[in-house]
């Protein structure tokens, strides 16, 4: 033992944010790398000889509102309003949830504030029979796959129109049809089922392809590192989804990344391709998703995405983020916002205009108003058309045991 | 029919399985070329190939967690935990993902897949390798659990977990695989090559899951045993000649109750016997349901013969298996007047 090791105590690192409330946020050390800086390699590319994109971030628009670099150009105006219109209801579909939750319709909601762009994005590069595992932020992969937004309303208000009968908290929807596995709110299980799913696909000769999500928080989970080791085992087609959008409820994402690299750097110890890409420029996420998903369709394995964002609202109706964070966290994010960055690129574009926009905004909160009309004639959770009491005891297996005919019985259903 | 250990059983219920349905799959720690430990997938990669019969990386959670994803693909996984004490790791997967599947979704995705592991004791294996944890899948509604005491059973219940639409807990009691141990573990075991409960039929057949089976008829008192209880059992009667019933439950759940019920209402007594601890054990759940409805019927209270409430000791193995002197015991003040 060397002497200067003597009276030495150690220290825990506990990492902390840099700002709580009180304090004045300051993004300007953070590097964000020009937009279009970053070239698109092949999909074939060995994940070696991408390593730096795991680093960086991808970027097509830049703060002039113009779609520069490789990654850009894969989308016309027609497909750039129908995404724009995409994030447009999820926003207004959140602010009337939100407030159909505070009137006492529901008992708790989630709002995507800030993070539309991933979602909307990402589930225009799927096919159908694809098979998204999302989490409880993706609620743009129904919209925009056009799933009915009454639909959505009824599960969320838990009414007789339910199609989960009552059985789920809202927003934990299910739509087989539309590729969306039903949401756990165990966070991080879907992420090697949905690995699992992917094999399958693959054992069967299929051409189908799935899309895990997780939050950067649940990078934590063990399944998230389970599903890491069997999709480079078995070099499944499925696209493995992180969607940093810096908090989970009140802990920032630095707790679960230790503060040294990235999550997407998390793929390089099992040699999957790893990307990092602005979550809140559009053009950016769809071109990234697109690439990840033609390398699973064509049998070249999995790929590693980290969405770059940030969680402009509550984690949900029951958290309040000015009890840990700065107020102002939200409007200093140098990434910006993403219904904001698709409309500025329509508009420098001359495909768009802020008539046309707000024209575009009253229809949507018209078709969410005529919705959730429809949806309410069909009950609220604090009213009394909510499904009956004997779908507790069905779907529990495929066929109702005695025991369960039995406490039926009981329950009087 | 062939004479076949409960090994021989339950890898033939798989390659039947297979044949009959390309949809089974068969994946786990070293099932693939090897095997298996036990060899109860012995020959399943050759004959059907590694896309259908494969190893897996350590990582129980994985395991299961990717046959959920697989089976809510369409797919039947069959697949392989390789000690029942390995479980842990999986169970979230387990009780909140695969049990919950159907009903959280209203039946657009189903978990049609079965989990097979050894369970038990009596092999040395100390607290890692001979828990059984039989009581921690009953508890959870959603799943289906099954325990066969021979290999004819073994193989007609195999394939009828892999036919059923919704998860199924599959637990071997390992020191079963060889022989119907009965408790004496300084005695030869008869091998199942030469038992009458080892001639099994070749080919494919189910024995319906949720049904027991009456292992001996008796009159004097009812023993609700399953696993390598049924033997333990059957030794006790002989030894105590008490002229008792011993039920094979063989599902847990769900549970034959009708079985259970009706012996109970003609023998007025009833003694429960497992390996697992006893606190919450199933045994618990069998004397419940047994005062509930017999209750006019019973002679006496209803009595538990279970392992201690300790972790499975390695040297004291015998002093902590429930044998035929302890439930002899039982059997005795339960008899009295």
């Amino acid at each position: 033992m060397s002497d200067n090791c003597e009276n030495k105590h150690l220290e825990l690192h506990i990492p902390e944010p840099e700002w709580r409330p009180g304090d004045t946020p300051d993004f300007s050390n953070v590097v964000i790398p020009k937009a279009g800086s970053v070239l698109r390699p092949p999909v074939d590319v060995d994940a070696q000889d991408i390593r730096d994109l795991a680093y960086t971030i991808i970027r097509v628009l830049d703060k002039n509102g113009n779609a520069v670099g490789d990654w850009g150009g894969l989308l016309g105006d027609e497909e750039l309003i129908a995404g724009l219109r995409h994030m447009m209801t999820l926003r207004s579909y959140d602010a009337r949830m939100q407030l159909a939750q505070r009137q006492g319709k529901t008992s708790f909601y989630m709002q995507h504030l800030g993070e539309e762009a991933i979602s909307c994005a990402f589930g225009k590069a799927l096919n159908k029979g694809d098979m998204n595992f999302p989490t409880y932020r993706q609620a743009g992969l129904l919209i925009a796959d056009d799933y009915p937004l009454v639909d959505m309303m009824c599960q969320t208000f838990s009414n007789t129109g339910d199609p989960l009968k009552g059985r789920q908290m809202p927003v934990f929807y299910s739509a087989r049809d539309h590729g969306f596995f039903s949401i756990s709110g165990n966070l991080a299980t879907q992420y090697i089922q949905a690995v699992g799913w992917a094999m399958a696909s693959a054992i069967s000769h299929d051409t189908k392809i799935a899309a895990a999500w997780v939050g950067d928080g649940a990078t934590a989970e063990n399944d998230f590192h389970a599903a890491l080791v069997f999709a480079s085992t078995y070099r499944a087609p499925v696209v493995l989804n992180v969607v940093n959008n810096q908090w989970a409820i009140s802990t920032f994402q630095g707790v679960a990344l230790g503060e040294s690299g990235t999550f997407a750097a998390r793929g390089h110890g099992f040699g999957i391709p790893s990307l990092r890409v602005d979550g809140n420029d559009y053009l950016a996420v769809y071109a990234v998703a697109k690439w990840a998903v033609e390398r699973a369709r064509a049998n070249l394995g999995p790929t590693l995405v980290e969405y770059v964002t940030y969680r402009a609202g509550g984690h949900s109706t029951s958290d309040d983020p000015a009890a840990y964070r700065p107020k102002s966290e939200s409007e200093q994010w140098p990434l910006g916002d993403p219904v904001l960055r698709l409309k500025n690129h329509l508009i420098t574009k001359g495909a768009w205009s802020e008539e046309r926009h707000e024209q575009a905004e009253a229809e949507i909160l018209e078709i969410i108003m005529t919705a959730q009309k429809q949806a309410e004639s069909l009950g609220t959770l604090n009213g009394d058309k909510i499904p009956s009491a004997h779908n507790i005891f069905e779907d529990v297996y495929a066929r109702m045991p005695a025991h369960l005919r039995r406490q039926r019985q009981q329950c009087g259903v | 029919m062939v004479q076949m250990t409960m090994i021989e059983a339950i890898a033939s219920a798989m390659d039947n399985a297979m044949a009959a349905d390309e949809k089974v799959i068969v994946f786990g720690e070293d099932v693939g070329f090897f095997g298996g430990v036990f060899r109860c997938t012995a020959g399943l990669q050759k004959k059907y190939g590694s896309n259908r019969c494969f190893d897996t990386p350590i990582s129980e959670l994985g395991i299961v967690g990717a046959a959920i994803g697989m089976a809510a693909y369409g797919l039947k996984p069959c697949i392989e935990i390789q000690f029942a004490d390995y479980m842990y790791p999986a169970y979230d997967q387990l009780v909140s993902e695969s049990a919950r599947l159907r009903y959280r979704s209203a039946g657009q995705f189903t978990c049609p897949m079965v989990v097979r592991m050894p369970t038990g004791g009596g092999i040395f294996g100390g607290q890692t390798h001979s828990q059984s944890p039989e009581a921690l899948f009953t508890h959870v509604a959603g799943l289906k659990t099954v325990v066969p005491s021979n290999p004819r059973d073994a193989k007609g219940l195999l394939i009828a977990a892999i036919e059923d639409p919704d998860p199924v807990i599959f637990l071997e009691p390992k020191r079963l695989y060889n022989g119907p141990f009965d408790g004496h573990h300084t005695r030869a075991v008869t091998p199942w090559k030469k038992h009458a409960l080892g001639e099994v039929d070749d080919g494919y057949f189910t024995l319906p899951l949720g049904r027991a089976k009456i292992h001996k008829e008796g009159s004097a008192v009812t023993i609700l045993a399953y696993g390598t209880m049924v033997h333990v059992a059957e030794a006790t009667l002989v030894e105590t000649g008490i002229e008792g019933e011993i039920i094979d439950l063989r599902t847990l759940s769900p549970l034959d109750l009708d079985t259970i019920a009706q012996s109970v209402e003609k023998t007025g007594r009833c003694v429960v016997v497992h390996e697992a601890t006893l606190t919450c054990g199933f045994g618990a759940e069998l004397a419940a349901l047994v005062q509930e409805h017999c209750f006019y019927h019973l002679e006496k209270p209803v009595m538990r013969v279970t392992g201690w409430d300790t972790p499975y000791p390695h040297a004291q193995e015998w002093d902590y298996f429930p044998g035929p002197k302890r439930l002899g015991r039982a059997l005795i003040e339960t008899m009295e007047v």
